[in-house]
């Protein structure tokens, strides 16, 4: 049997890492994704479903929950995504399938994303490292970032693409199309680049 | 421009696309006696008022939610904006489909 080698997003054998100035930029490969519509009139079902299964609630608009196993977030009405890590979850999808069952319907995600993990470390200080982030961010998209707190999650245009933005404890986590990943993370280290 | 989303806030309007009159909605019988005299009005006549326009708008870069929006055309003001499936959960003709 052929002995095959997965790539990551950017098309490495192993994950792109980049510090530039404060900023640090890092590709996460290891993430399975699910997306999750609860179907007409279920969302009660879905959310209660879920809750006992993953002790995870489901978010609000423009929210996101974590647990130590998984992430969920807020995608639009009745939709939300999940993700886990790929190496404990490669079969994240049928998981949330079998715990939902027909009150929702769920979506493989995972390799249609590429995510990365955008944080900043400045030696002044907590208040510079977050400086540096929403420096980049607001030259990025149009979402007010430094309005938005630890667990907000919205989706926007970032280089004409559209992504998720998750805010984190130390940083941004960055969710855009895989089949775009290369652009996205030019823009990402370019936009880093001139900040200077 | 900014569009105060119903659920997600003040976003900019780079974010979103026009689809055009919010009449859009209001798609008539197909299988109603006037049915091509209707579907004519439905596709080729459109209201152009100078002042207050109910549109529908489409959040693509963001949660994908359609909204009616009510722009007046002179001053670009954006008085209200409403969820598109809410609107159309409260016109008669959904009621037998609402949840």
């Amino acid at each position: 049997m052929s002995d095959l080698k997965p790539l990551t997003p950017l098309g490495g054998d192993i994950a792109r890492l980049d510090q530039i100035g404060v900023l640090r930029i890092a590709e996460n490969p290891n993430l399975a994704i699910a997306s999750l519509a609860a179907r007409k009139g279920r969302s009660a079902d879905v959310a209660q479903t879920v809750k006992a299964a993953l002790q995870i609630e489901l978010p609000q608009p423009g929210k996101s929950r974590r647990t130590v196993t998984h992430t969920v977030w807020w995608m639009g009405p009745d939709q939300w995504m999940l993700s886990a890590e790929h190496n404990a979850h490669e079969l994240l999808a049928d998981e949330v399938k079998a715990i939902v069952g027909d009150a929702a319907s769920v979506t493989e995600q995972t390799d249609a994303w590429c995510c990365f993990e955008v944080s900043a470390h400045c030696e002044h200080g907590a208040a510079s490292s977050e400086a540096a982030l929403f420096a980049l961010f607001e030259r990025l998209c149009a979402v007010d970032v430094s309005q938005m707190v630890v667990e907000d999650a919205t989706r926007t245009s970032i280089h004409h693409t559209g992504c998720f933005l998750i805010r984190k404890e130390d940083g941004f986590c960055v969710i855009g199309p895989r089949s775009s990943a290369g652009s996205l993370h030019h823009a990402l280290v370019e936009v880093a680049g001139g900040l200077g | 421009m900014l569009i105060n989303h119903p659920l997600l806030g003040p976003r900019d309007a780079s974010e979103f696309t026009y689809l055009g009159d919010a009449s859009l909605l209001n798609r008539p019988d197909w299988q109603g006696e006037n049915a091509v005299e209707a579907f004519h009005d439905y596709l080729y006549l459109r209201d152009n008022p100078a002042g207050l326009h109910r549109e529908l708008w489409f959040h693509e870069q963001g949660d994908r939610s359609w909204l009616v929006v009510t722009r007046n055309t002179l001053t670009h003001e954006i008085t209200e904006v409403v969820l598109a499936s809410e609107v159309a959960k409260n016109t008669k003709r959904f009621e037998g489909d609402a949840q």
